[in-house]
């Protein structure tokens, strides 16, 4: 039924576009002040990539907003995961650790967007540190998890072998917690993205965020439209780029779900 | 994994975690290791937020502000699960609608929630209605996608059952799948709250004119340090409260054996 649920799914898509030029242009349905034609869309792409918007050409705005997501990312994901197994493999640090992590969990990443701002002003570092604390926390939960979905008697077999502890996490503990570990680097990736927009419309030099921001200030629809469809895309490849990786580090899972 | 604590020791170290984190917060902050403005002590902060709960800031108390930001989110978390799930269940059920609606859905799932605040802004204004539609952004791709999935998975022969009874389209998915799914679309309900709520203070920090989100900006133009961190502590604490409800609701379900 792949081929039924493609031919429909183009055909939603195309039938979509079509409901949008038609109403926008020639039926005049909405007002182009609303929501924007294609053609105003056209010429947003065309001004942002040529003369450039909101300081800088679309080119320079998506470098900045991917060159951090990617850096707050790896920071999290670098400082999380490690953790999260520490806490998954010794209880000790998992007593130690977790009521700090409880008490700070229920803040939502977003909210640390003023304090950020209050200690590092609206450059990199602010971004980048709110982009930790979002992406830390799936990362540290789902690596948790992870190592605590290991089956005992895998272990109790390795150490009855005599392994030593290093091979133990590395040929063990790593292979066995690793997909949950991308699960949890999915929903760090996710929440990096969510952070930085976030951020940027807050405040920032650069980004697509800051052309949301300057786009809605001056009330520019077709400008919004190019912004929000950029950071859809650009989710999306990230997205896609960990998926990659992901089927190639575990080629023993078939990876069941066709969705990313 | 390493042995487990005893109930003590597990409190013991809970204890010793939480006291090396106020410890060093403490520490860091009255010997001037960081500029005191900008990183007040703990005691000063819960000062602060004994004192916002009856002076006002930026035009109400800390409650009025917490109060106006709970309405906002009561109503697109409320709209968000009346259309999600409804939506998801008839998706789960009717394949066409399946086949249509999810190329929509899929494309447009990668847009962060907060990058729909320059046109939430421009369609709905930034009193109520622009609000409103980031929470419900945030909100209900969870509730859709768990009343899908919940729909999807109802056992074979139940629905065979029902019909072979020659029971109705509507009497099907009120009266199987909708029990069915109950607990996976209660667990979806959980995940559309916390990022719905996380949406909202995003929301609030970029536009907004009452709220607590708006209460952090204005404090942080203010540099004022304290009335942030209180501000932090009372988004987390009604995420955690919200969050906690429909833990309840996601028990009572299970006790209740709405579970197929």
């Amino acid at each position: 039924m792949i081929r039924r649920r493609t031919v429909i799914g183009i055909a939603t898509i195309a039938a979509l576009a079509a409901a949008w030029y038609l109403a926008t242009m020639p039926l005049g349905l909405i007002s182009s002040g609303r929501f924007p034609s294609p053609a105003d869309v056209w010429l947003s792409l065309r001004q942002i990539t040529t003369r450039g918007y909101a300081n800088a050409t679309l080119y320079q705005h998506i470098v900045q907003s991917l060159e951090l997501v990617v850096l707050g990312f790896l920071v999290a994901a670098g400082t999380g995961v490690p953790l999260g197994l520490l806490m998954g493999w010794s209880r000790r640090a998992e007593a130690l650790i977790n009521p700090v992590f409880l008490l700070i969990r229920p803040i939502p990443p977003l909210a640390w967007i003023p304090l950020a701002i209050l200690w590092l002003g609206l450059g990199d570092a602010a971004k980048i540190m709110v982009i930790w604390f979002a992406a830390f926390v799936p990362s540290v939960i789902n690596s948790f998890t992870g190592v605590r979905t290991i089956e005992p008697a895998v272990l109790e077999a390795a150490r009855m072998l005599g392994t030593p502890r290093w091979r133990l996490v590395r040929e063990i503990l790593i292979p066995a917690a690793a997909p949950m570990i991308f699960t949890g680097l999915r929903l760090s990736l996710q929440a990096s993205w969510t952070t930085l927009v976030a951020a940027e419309l807050v405040g920032a030099i650069f980004g697509l965020g800051k052309v949301l921001n300057v786009a809605q200030t001056d009330i520019y629809p077709g400008m919004i439209f190019v912004g929000m469809a950029c950071v859809a895309i650009f989710g999306w490849v990230t997205t896609r780029l960990l998926a990659e990786v992901e089927t190639r580090s575990l080629p023993w899972i078939q990876l069941s779900e066709a969705r990313p | 994994m390493t042995a487990r604590l005893t109930r003590a020791e597990t409190v013991l170290y809970g204890v010793a975690g939480l006291a090396a984190f106020l410890g060093v917060w403490s520490a860091l902050s009255l010997s001037g290791a960081v500029p005191h403005q900008f990183l007040p002590a703990p005691h000063e902060v819960a000062a602060r937020f004994v004192q916002l709960a009856t002076t006002p800031f930026a035009g109400a108390t800390l409650g009025a502000h917490l109060a106006s930001s709970a309405l906002r989110f009561a109503y697109g978390f409320l709209l968000g699960a009346a259309i999600g799930i409804p939506l998801g269940l008839l998706m789960g059920w009717f394949r066409v609608l399946d086949e249509i609606v999810s190329p929509a859905f899929d494309a447009l799932r990668f847009i962060a929630p907060i990058a729909w605040v320059p046109f939430a802004a421009l369609w709905f204004g930034t009193g109520i209605g622009g609000p409103i539609m980031i929470i419900f952004a945030g909100a209900f791709p969870p509730c859709l996608i768990n009343a899908y999935r919940g729909a999807r998975h109802v056992s074979r022969p139940l629905i065979e059952a029902a019909e072979m009874l020659g029971t109705g389209h509507l009497r099907i998915i009120v009266e199987v799948l909708l029990p069915a799914s109950t607990a996976s679309i209660v667990a979806g309900l959980r995940v559309a709250a916390g990022l719905g709520w996380q949406s909202l203070i995003g929301a609030e920090l970029i536009v907004a004119s009452t709220g607590v989100g708006f209460m952090m900006v204005q404090a942080q133009l203010n540099i004022s340090t304290t009335t942030v961190m209180s501000a932090m502590v009372a988004i987390g604490m009604v995420g955690f409260l919200i969050d906690v409800a429909l833990r309840g609701l996601e028990a009572a379900v299970r006790r209740r054996g709405l579970v197929a």
